[in-house]
């Protein structure tokens, strides 16, 4: 017995008979769908794992003087690189500002200061170029951790980040020597502490930095009341808006004084950067596909070209045009739909292992932003397959039954 | 049994061609009557073939009227000719013509299911299997695991599934041995016995001596 869709049925008898000619067409759709899925699927981890990265920093507030351009987006303190006693005036954040903004901020959370600066450090006969912070001992108490060892207490010690303890072999009580030989006198720190990995901030880029007390940096230089930075944190999140605007309003009254900068901006720009590279990678999958549909359009070609006499046939005895078109249309669907679904099943494994190699995390793979992308290369690859077979099946509804019950 | 099931109007049919139109039906008139069994013969060339297409419903003709069933073919559109074939011809070919991809039940029961939308629940498939003399076991067996006579035969119940007005058989004994082509032009007789209208197209008068009636066809016109 057939089931009552007989023009169905004759779809699948036909996809069986050639099978091995079916199984290699419906391989081009498994490709394509596999490889846009997986690339979908890899830049929405990466999205996902950097916007997660950076949602930690969402209630910070970094607040710098303001240099006419709008400050980078990285604006880092202590960026600028350059002589050690250079500070200018107009690049740094007076104590009297900083009373200003504690003051905004005291409702809302806290607000402390940086100083920051690179310059050259000597570990043994190593040489190399930190930046070496300066704050408050208790805000470095509070704000960064120690993996190994302890916080700093006095002028003379100083923990290190995670990057540049390996990259120079810091341990527990190794001596650095801060500043250039040549001009002038250094100065030593003892390491006391090593602290954990902070990855990609814009607060404060600890991993390749020193950090000590601020007597210990207005010690080597000098700035008394002046500070690069003000970092702010906000305890409760919906408050974020409203501080950066009332430091704003506060302090560019007259004029523009200082840049407030949050993390939005920073996360736009890279999920924008992801995302990008996304698309044109997909873009590039997606051509498999077009390789997949013509393959599926040289199988249905083919699989009209062979069935002539029987189109013949079928037309002579009562078929509709309509059905024989649905006829093929359903070929190429099948074709379609098998190639998606084993696609589909073959993302996720190899999805799984390019997610894994590439982003190094699999945290968010199961996360609907990134499973979307199967169901969607799925109906990509089964909607190219069924238009694909719109022209041989028109052709094939188009025959002359006359003609096509004479062919061989 | 008197009504005339099929009526031909000074049929023309007229295939343009580059070097010049062919005629192949020259304003042929006739006309058969329900439970008749008509033989139309012709030398090849006749356009024999062009009226078989014609009474098939399978073409148009270019001028004049061709009456089926009381129903004029020449103001039909594809759908509702091939509406026609599906319904009330039966046709049976040369070459059988079965569908590969079904069993020789599945072939039977094809017409019906295209007709009316639904496996056939009344038997009939399995009763015209046994009236054309096809064992139930033969029936799951697909055509190219038959023999032709077997083929032919399910050609037969298959054109009578649907009930037609006519049988309209293209050469039917021609792919067959004389033995088997007697034992079909058999199952025809009797068809005919029991009031089927069968036209046949054939160029064996043996096998025209079957028919009631003869037609014979030459340069497009009854002879």
């Amino acid at each position: 017995m057939i089931g009552n869709d007989i023009i169905l049925a004759l779809s699948a008898r036909s996809v069986r008979l050639h099978f091995l000619r079916s199984v290699l067409a419906a391989l081009g759709i498994v490709i394509g769908v596999v490889s846009i899925a997986s690339i979908g699927m890899m830049g929405a981890n990466m999205t996902l794992s950097v916007t997660e990265e950076l949602s930690d920093m969402a209630n910070k507030l970094t607040v710098t003087s303001y240099t006419g351009g709008g400050g980078g987006m990285m604006a880092g303190p202590g960026g600028g690189g350059g002589g050690s006693d250079s500070d200018d005036d107009e690049d740094v954040i007076t104590e009297d500002e900083f009373k200003d903004i504690q003051r905004i901020v005291a409702k809302y959370g806290t607000a402390y200061t940086v100083r920051s600066e690179s310059d050259q450090i000597e570990v043994g006969s190593e040489e190399g170029r930190a930046t070496i912070y300066g704050l408050d001992p208790d805000i470095i108490r509070e704000i960064l951790t120690v993996e190994e060892g302890e916080y700093p207490k006095s002028t003379a010690s100083v923990v290190v980040g995670p990057t540049l303890a390996e990259r120079l072999d810091l341990k527990i009580g190794s001596k650095i020597d801060i500043g250039d030989p040549d001009e002038g006198s250094t100065t030593t720190v003892r390491v006391v502490g090593i602290l954990e990995e902070r990855g990609m901030t814009m607060d404060l880029s600890t991993d390749m930095a020193i950090i000590g007390t601020d007597k210990l940096f207005t010690g080597i230089y000098g700035g008394e009341g002046e500070y690069n930075q003000v970092n702010v944190v906000v305890d409760d999140l919906d408050n974020i808006d409203t501080v950066e605007t009332a430091i704003e309003d506060e302090l560019n009254k007259k004029e523009d004084t200082v840049t407030v900068q949050d993390s939005s901006r920073m996360t736009e720009s890279i999920t924008e950067t992801v995302s990008t590279m996304t698309t044109f990678v997909m873009a590039i999958a997606g051509i498999s596909l077009l390789v997949a549909a013509v393959s599926i359009f040289n199988v249905m070609m083919m699989s009209v070209n062979e069935r002539i006499r029987e189109i013949g046939i079928l037309r002579s005895i009562g078929t509709q045009r309509a059905e024989i078109l649905r006829m093929f249309i359903y070929e190429a669907g099948i074709l379609g739909l098998v190639g998606a679904v084993i696609g589909a099943v073959a993302s996720l494994i190899i999805g799984y292992v390019v997610v894994l190699g590439m982003v190094g995390t699999t945290e968010y793979f199961f996360a609907a932003g990134s499973l979307i992308y199967v169901p969607e290369a799925m109906v990509i690859g089964a909607a190219i397959c069924i238009v694909t077979g719109v022209y041989p099946a028109w052709r094939a509804s188009n025959l002359d039954p006359i003609e096509a019950l004479r062919a061989e | 049994m008197s009504s005339p099931v099929i009526e031909l109007d000074d049929v023309t049919k007229v295939y343009p061609l580059p070097a010049g139109d062919v005629v192949a039906l020259n304003g042929i008139s006739l006309s058969i009557d329900e439970g008749e069994f008509v033989a139309i013969m012709g030398p090849s060339g006749s356009g024999k073939s062009t009226l078989l297409n014609q009474i098939g419903c399978l073409d148009r003709p270019t001028s004049g009227n061709f009456f089926l069933d009381g129903k004029n073919i020449r103001e039909m559109d594809d759908r509702e000719l091939t509406d026609l074939r599906l319904s009330s011809i039966g046709y049976i070919f040369q070459k059988f013509n079965l569908i590969p991809l079904l069993s020789a039940y599945e072939n039977v029961e094809y017409p019906y299911i295209m007709k009316y939308r639904k496996n056939d629940d009344t038997g009939r498939v399995r009763d015209l299997l046994a009236l054309v003399g096809i064992d139930e076991s033969l029936s799951t067996h697909k055509p190219n695991e038959l023999s032709g006579g077997q083929q032919q035969r399910i050609a037969i119940a298959r054109a009578l599934v649907n009930d037609p007005a006519i049988l309209l058989c293209d050469e039917p004994t021609g792919n067959l041995d004389t033995q088997t082509g007697a034992q079909i032009m058999e199952v025809l007789s009797d068809l005919h016995r029991k009031g089927r209208t069968v036209i046949m197209v054939t160029h064996e008068s043996e096998i025209a001596a079957y028919a009631e009636r003869t037609i014979v066809i030459r340069d497009g016109r009854v002879a």
